[in-house]
């Protein structure tokens, strides 16, 4: 269970670039729940991602995960409850190390890194079986540098990375966006497997808001650094991208200024 | 002719003990390798680590503690620096850069605390050094030399080899992973900070051992020993992975790429050898080295700009217009053309 309460966060503060990124963004995710994020430019989606993440202290507000108190955490140290996927596929992977060694990695995410051997024979085995349940072939590659994968591959391999060890919360932030049609719709189907079969606590940031409706139990609208618009179950499921066209202008009262939201409207 | 001769002769003489000082220097690298290669951190700590390691381990010999623990002691007197550096860049948000430049001067003035003057001599004849330049030249016998570039290619070997099994353990892939993608690494749970000082505090141990050693096989430790061991450090790494590259390509793993590197020291030191005895003055290896490193800096870039150039884009466009309908153009371009092909 993720709870957010009263988060705020402002970048530059005291500077004429000042920028409230966050204004009391306030939620409370079940255990199982799996929100998709959409909103205009600038409305605090990744942000909200990061501050669970602790990528920076929040000037103010709790995040609370299953109980605990991780305001006060940095990010490594709040890693152990957290799985994330980023937009750019670089940056979930460590390019120069072997598929397998990133595995080993995350395998290893929140616990104390030590002197023994850094991947097991048993290990790679079940490396080995998890890669072929993707079906990218990544299974005969194990020890190829996750820098010759394609986007998909990587992506792939980090949503993998992200779930290996069960994380608490799962953050998705527009983990697709920068792949394919074909290859997002691929990563996506994926993420809704792992996420089911694992039943997951998911967040998922996303800029089509077809996929947005199709995906998740659960759909929040932000605006300004704030929800406002926060929707579930049988209501979500008989939503449009009309519907929430509509229902942003009823909000916010102006008009959803997410070119690219606007562009992936189907 | 026979002034080629001698310089063979020359050349063939001086080679176990350019073997053995490309060794020790080796040490340094492989200590360069880390921090640049894997941490991606340019350390220019080394400059005065170096000169550390050295005299500490000179004026503990010559106060009689034995020859093995001063080296341990330099080693830690490295690590130290190496950790003043990583605290100046993680702690205080000190560029690496300048974090290094100032533990370097710092350490010029903790030398001369240290030893009082500039120069520490050592005597292998007082002392049991464990190597010594004194037997490695010519006229010595075969043995002794045999013994000399063993002794240093022990050492290096030993490092090697502890550095293969930690960079293979959980905290050894954490490093790499840091120096390969620090927002992963936070994501995965690895404390960067640590991870770096860490880093730092062994690559600046190795370069004080490289030091100790130095200082005995030269019979002496000055402080200005270490300035421009980087870029003699830097010099053997990028020579290192240039032949490595070419030598082993797939197979070039990372006991290679440490074995590469002081192999990288190794002919360095020949070729300045080489250098010289055309006709190089000593007055100018400094200058020698900084070449040596900025041509095997620039040539990879220089090869991707070959490969693609505004200039090239240029000269293509207008290639290209052969098949607009540009009368003028299309005959100069078209000639070009043919003359390409």
């Amino acid at each position: 269970m993720l709870e957010l309460k009263n988060i705020h966060k402002a970048f530059n503060r005291g500077t004429i670039n000042e920028k409230k990124a966050l204004n009391g963004v306030t939620i409370t995710l079940e255990d199982g729940d799996f929100v998709t994020i959409i909103g205009g430019n600038g409305a605090g989606k990744s942000t909200t991602l990061n501050a669970v993440a602790g990528v920076w202290p929040v000037d103010e507000g709790a995040v609370i995960i299953n109980g605990q108190n991780v305001t006060g955490l940095s990010e490594h140290r709040r890693a152990k409850f957290i799985g994330r996927v980023f937009q750019d596929p670089m940056t979930g992977t460590a390019a120069t190390m072997e598929i397998q060694e990133n595995l080993a990695l995350a395998a290893r995410r929140g616990q104390s890194r030590g002197l023994s051997w850094g991947i097991s024979r048993k290990e790679r085995e079940k490396y080995h079986e998890m890669l072929k349940m993707l079906d990218l072939g990544l299974e005969d590659r194990m020890t190829t540098k996750v820098g010759l994968l394609s986007g998909g591959q990587r992506q792939a391999l980090t949503l993998l990375m992200a779930t290996l060890k069960k994380p608490e919360i799962l953050l998705l932030d527009e983990h697709t966006a920068a792949l394919d049609p074909k290859t997002a719709a691929k990563v996506l189907e994926l993420s809704d497997k792992i996420i089911a079969e694992e039943h997951l606590t998911a967040m998922m940031v996303t800029h089509n808001m077809a996929d947005a409706i199709k995906h998740g139990n659960r759909l929040i609208m932000m605006n300004d650094g704030r929800i406002i618009y926060d929707v579930k179950g049988e209501e979500k499921k008989n939503l449009t991208v009309d519907d929430l066209l509509r229902k942003f202008e009823e909000v916010s009262g102006s008009k959803l200024n997410n070119d690219r939201m606007l562009l992936a409207k189907d | 002719m026979e002034i080629l001769l001698s310089k063979l002769n020359t050349f063939g003489n001086a080679l176990p003990g350019d073997i053995t000082q490309g060794l020790i220097w080796g040490v340094l690298a492989i200590g360069v390798y880390l921090t640049y290669k894997i941490l991606d951190f340019a350390d220019l700590t080394v400059d005065g680590s170096l000169g550390l390691g050295g005299v500490t381990a000179v004026v503990l010999i010559t106060n009689g503690v034995p020859v093995p623990v001063a080296m341990i002691i330099a080693f830690l007197a490295g690590c130290c620096a190496g950790l003043v550096t990583a605290l100046l860049n993680t702690m205080l948000g000190i560029p690496g850069i300048l974090a290094g430049i100032l533990t370097q001067l710092a350490l010029y003035s903790v030398y001369l605390d240290i030893n009082g003057k500039a120069n520490a001599p050592i005597s292998v004849d007082k002392f049991p050094l464990v190597i010594s330049s004194r037997y490695v030249t010519a006229g010595n016998e075969v043995m002794d030399i045999i013994r000399t570039v063993g002794t240093a290619l022990i050492f290096v070997v030993l490092i090697v080899a502890a550095l293969y099994w930690f960079f293979g353990t959980e905290y050894g892939m954490a490093i790499r992973a840091t120096g390969c993608n620090s927002a992963m690494s936070k994501a995965e749970g690895i404390n960067t900070k640590r991870t770096t000082i860490i880093t730092l505090s062994l690559s600046n141990g190795l370069v004080g051992l490289s030091g100790a050693l130095l200082a005995q096989y030269q019979g002496f430790a000055d402080v200005n020993m270490g300035r421009g061991a980087i870029v003699i450090g830097l010099a053997a790494v990028i020579i290192g992975m240039v032949l490595g590259e070419v030598i082993l390509r797939k197979h070039f793993n990372f006991v290679g790429k440490l074995a590469f590197t002081a192999l990288g020291a190794i002919i360095y030191f020949v070729v300045l050898r080489i250098v010289m005895l055309i006709g190089l003055s000593t007055d100018n290896t400094k200058l020698f080295s900084a070449v040596i490193v900025a041509l095997f800096l620039a040539v990879p870039y220089l090869q991707k700009n070959a490969k693609t150039s505004f200039r090239k884009a240029g000269k293509r466009s207008l290639l290209g217009e052969s098949t607009e309908p540009q009368p003028v153009l299309s005959a100069a371009s078209g000639s070009d053309d043919k003359e390409d092909k």
